[in-house]
């Protein structure tokens, strides 16, 4: 079997037992690379294969007198393109960083590099990440490895897509609103968000900061946990990073069942404008997690109704504030040939950033302005609080709560492209967990009739994952989705 | 019409952190551009904030210092404008809820008290600095600067007078180094003052429309660029002419204030929490403890120091300008308790060897032991106080100590009895006539003779001594 088709536990099993050495791993996924990536358009920058063999060889030679590996030494792993990596480019799918390289690697990767993973590249997003297609990219969309006129979902739709074409063992992304779960849904793999404050975001570069998270996109649950061991902890650098304790969330697998869970059935997420392939999909899965000895019960989260209206407050707030540095005087694009400085900086942001995310820093810039704040960001923050309320008593009743991740399966590249109120909608069921800061997974769960994958979303409380971990581990044990790879070659 | 001056001050004190108010770099002055940078203070991509606990500190103790009571749970906001010293877009700053608030500091102006209340003091990043060339039509941005911690405290409209506002800021520069927190230079920028400006008619309650005042980097430039602003705030009045609500540049080559900006050019500077803080508690616990730290302030030494010590409200307000300055006294004093005569030395001699040296108190070359031997030489009447004046300049260059001076110098004071009377006997003998002429009656020609013998000792007579054996000698 090609290397490239292992998740990434196998691919950990076989390099450890030595089975497959570090230049054979990275020489498979730089082949596998050219090969689908013309038709994918999953990276941005596909690193420098000759640094990576010179590394892998030295793996492979340091280990020939004592083999001790590390879980994610030699794995060759995407990531997003808004996380700063020293090495390589980090643009966010925007020309307004034109070549910027940034001077410091993110805490996440710099705990990736002391494992010896190999970046494989940096993959395509909508730009800042604010899209749901990776249409927003101003460098041209990847494309949906299941059908090729089809979106990948985004925002981290590059990272998706990268995985579900075996372009990589797994993927780092980020997720605001639903940029890991959407993604991963249209894809067929596994996305995971992490509760707010589990991983350090710092050289993450942010969208909107109380809302977003990275976490891994992986080929199943267990590679997931696997990511998770290494990605969590408090980090000194990030003031929003939690002092919770980081445990082995591979451990959560042992137990192959729900036995002893209750799990919740929250009825807003099941209402108007859910697609019937979707729905039906979903209601199978609930099916599975009654059969593996779940409690399932139906729930209410009664605010779930102004979750979009109150996330595209926050998030462009959030996010006007945060794009203000980019104003042509320290790094990436500059407008040249201006008459003074107004004039520079105008010209610089007009020509640097897309449509998609003037429109959010308009939003965001009027939603915080003076007469408008009460209105709008004060009343959005307060609605948040009813939402993050609604929540912590569900949480009371039930461990989980299971869902769909999208309305409909994946829609056509430009379908929704030029009706951003349809695009926002596309996250109606993500941008909840968002607001509420807590763990939210996205596994496969079937497949519509034209062949695109289904997405099941699973919620649990603040810093469970291992609970959501293991439902969807025994989920995905029983069903084999995860089975089904897209026949692209 | 008559007007009463209303005045307020808003002050920008650089906090002495080791480190930046959100991340580990220096804040040292007069360093190569940007040498002292890194991404969070760069504003790069992905870089966040971290609260220096200490600048935190450094707030709490100078609102304790002011009266002021803390806030319990403190928010960061965002105060966004666009200008190229400011990497992010915007300054981390406090908005609605300032760690300190409503406190006050009592002053002595022209001999009267004067209590001003300070209505705020909250934490906040610095910006950068931009530099124009002269040629090439190219500016520079040095963001050294950037994110060093400030304490922004503002008055309430207290003020009534140009000195006023010199005393108030007199003394919060005081409190401000003497609480260490501060380097109190006005003139390196690390304390800068922007008074807010209004007249009202005299009996008037409501306050009139104020304007600010920028670019004051000296005690002299504040009272010269509020008492001009005053002079044309009441022109303009008594003219019929109205104020506009405004910023003015104080120009020093000029000595007149200009327009800077309008109130319509005012900024919207979006406030809005910092999401990449999360709020800061301060706790009773906390306090207490910085409450423990904190020194005895510059008022109260200074009054300890007139009750306990004796000293005039002159002395111990100079002795009490600084920290160091007043410890130093206070150490001589353990070891001679003689403390005007310490005083006297030290405001006289010391200072004046410290200040043309442009040295600190604590890094004086004569230790307060050192000028301890000194004073008792003169108090046991071994030389003379002109003597202990004499050498202490080489004291204070030099290693050696005041007694090795004294011998090498021969200064010793002839305080022996015998060797005394053999002098007096002998100018006594020579000045017969002032002899008859203090016997007539005529005391004051005491002078003359003692004068005598001190020629005849070459000066080293002490001369108290020598009044007292002459008295005794021509007496009987």
């Amino acid at each position: 079997m090609s290397l490239f088709k292992l998740t990434l536990k196998e691919l950990q099993d076989s390099f450890t037992r030595g089975d497959a050495s570090a230049y054979e791993i990275a020489r498979a996924y730089f082949l596998r690379v050219s090969v689908v990536e013309p038709k994918v358009n999953a990276f941005l920058t596909v690193n420098d294969k000759e640094a990576i063999f010179v590394e892998a060889k030295a793996i492979d030679e340091e280990l020939k007198s004592w083999r001790k590996t590390l879980p994610l030494m030699a794995m060759p792993i995407a990531i997003k393109d808004n996380i700063c990596t020293a090495d390589m480019p980090t643009t966010c799918g925007s020309r307004i960083l034109g070549e910027f390289t940034p001077p410091y690697d993110a805490t996440v990767i710099g705990k990736f590099r002391e494992q010896r993973f190999f970046p494989i590249g940096k993959t395509n997003l909508d730009e800042f990440g604010m899209g749901s297609s990776t249409e927003h990219s101003a460098f041209g969309p990847s494309r949906n490895p299941w059908k090729l006129n089809y979106v990948p979902g985004g925002s981290s739709g590059g990272s998706a897509a990268a995985v579900a074409a075996d372009e990589c063992v797994a993927a780092l992304g980020t997720d605001t609103g639903g940029s890991i779960r959407q993604p991963a849904a249209f894809c067929g793999v596994v996305g995971l968000k992490p509760t707010y404050g589990r991983v350090s975001r710092y050289g993450l570069i942010a969208f909107a900061s109380s809302l977003d998270q990275i976490g891994p996109i992986t080929k199943d649950v267990f590679d997931a946990g696997i990511m998770l061991n290494v990605l969590a902890g408090q980090d000194p650098m990030d003031s929003t990073s939690a002092d919770v304790p980081v445990t082995d969330f591979t451990r959560a697998f042992k137990k192959k069942d729900v036995k002893k869970l209750k799990i919740g059935i929250p009825k807003e997420f099941f209402a108007e404008g859910l697609d019937s392939e979707v729905e039906g999909a979903v209601r199978q899965a609930i099916e599975e997690f009654d059969q593996l000895g779940g409690e399932i019960k139906e729930v209410s989260l009664p605010n779930t109704g102004v979750a979009v209206a109150t996330y595209y407050i926050v998030a462009t707030a959030e996010a006007s504030s945060n794009l203000a540095r980019y104003d042509g005087v320290k790094f990436g694009h500059r407008s040249k040939g201006n008459q003074d400085l107004l004039e520079m900086y105008r010209t610089t942001r007009q020509e640097g950033f897309g449509p998609e995310v003037k429109l959010r820093i308009m939003l965001g810039t009027y939603a915080l302005s003076s007469g408008y704040y009460d209105a709008y960001y004060a009343k959005a923050q307060a609605v948040r609080s009813l939402i993050k309320q609604d929540f912590d008593q569900v949480f009371e009743e039930v461990d989980l709560l299971v869902t769909p991740v999208t309305p409909t399966p994946a829609f056509q590249m430009g379908e929704k492209i030029e009706d951003p109120l349809q695009m926002y909608l596309s996250d109606l069921y993500t941008i909840s967990a968002s607001l509420a800061g807590i763990p939210a997974i996205s596994i496969p769960c079937g497949f519509s009739q034209n062949g695109l994958p289904i997405g099941l979303q699973i919620m649990g409380r603040p810093f469970q994952e291992e609970i959501v971990l293991r439902a969807a581990r025994a989920y995905e044990l029983v069903t084999n989705w995860r089975k089904k790879r897209p026949a692209i070659r | 019409m008559t007007f009463e001056t209303v005045i307020g001050l808003e002050v920008h004190a650089q906090l002495r952190t080791q480190s930046k108010m959100f991340c580990g770099c220096a804040t040292e002055f007069g360093r190569a551009p940007n040498s002292q940078t890194c991404p969070v203070c760069l504003g790069l991509p992905g870089s966040l904030p971290v609260i220096n606990k200490r600048a935190v500190e450094m707030a709490i103790r100078t609102g304790l210092a002011l009266n002021c009571s803390i806030r319990s749970t403190n928010i960061f906001a965002r105060k966004h404008y666009f200008y190229p010293d400011l990497p992010k877009g915007y300054q981390i700053s406090q908005y609605e809820e300032p760690i300190c608030e409503e406190g006050w500091i009592d002053l002595n102006v022209n001999g009267s008290s004067k209590r001003v209340r300070i209505c705020r003091a909250h934490l906040e990043e610095d910006a950068g600095k931009n530099i124009h060339a002269n040629e090439g039509g190219h500016s520079y941005v040095d963001l050294n600067r950037t994110g060093t911690p400030l304490l922004e405290i503002v008055t309430e409209p207290d003020m009534r007078s140009a000195d006023e506002v010199v005393a108030y800021l007199k003394s919060l520069r005081d409190l401000l180094v003497y609480l260490d927190v501060c380097d109190g230079n006005m003139e390196e920028g690390n304390l800068r003052c922007e008074p807010n400006i209004s007249l009202r008619p005299v009996g008037s309650e409501t306050l009139g429309t104020k304007v600010e005042l920028k670019n004051i980097n000296s005690f002299k430039n504040v009272k010269d660029s509020v008492e001009y602003e005053v002079k044309r705030q009441t022109k303009v009045l008594t003219e019929g002419g109205t104020i506009h609500q405004e910023t003015r540049l104080w120009n020093i080559e000029l000595g007149q204030t200009a327009v800077m900006r309008s109130k319509e050019a005012a900024h919207d500077y979006r406030y809005f929490p910092d999401p990449d803080l999360l709020p800061l508690s301060i706790n009773d616990e906390w306090i207490d403890e910085l409450r423990g730290t904190l020194q005895e302030l510059p008022q109260a030494r200074q009054q300890r120091f007139i009750t306990e010590h004796g000293l005039p409200e002159y002395d111990a307000g100079v002795l009490t300008s600084s920290r160091e300055l007043a410890d130093y006294f206070e150490a001589c004093v353990k070891q001679f308790a003689e403390p005007k005569t310490v005083s006297n030395f030290m405001m006289g001699e010391l200072l004046r060897e410290l200040n043309q040296a442009g040295t600190p108190v604590e890094s004086s070359p004569v230790s307060s032991e050192r000028l301890v031997e000194l004073l008792k030489l003169v108090h046991n009447g071994t030389i003379s106080l002109k003597a202990a004046k004499e050498i202490f300049p080489e004291m204070y260059t030099g290693e050696k100590s005041a007694a090795q001076l004294v011998d090498e110098k021969g200064l010793q004071q002839v305080s022996d009895e015998g060797a005394l009377e053999h002098m007096i006997q002998e100018v006594l003998k020579n000045n017969a006539a002032q002899v008859d002429q203090y016997r007539g009656g005529k005391e004051t020609v005491l002078g003359f003779i003692v004068g005598q013998v001190m020629k005849a000792s070459k000066g080293k007579a002490n001369p108290q001594k020598v009044s007292e054996l002459l008295k005794r000698a021509l007496s009987s």
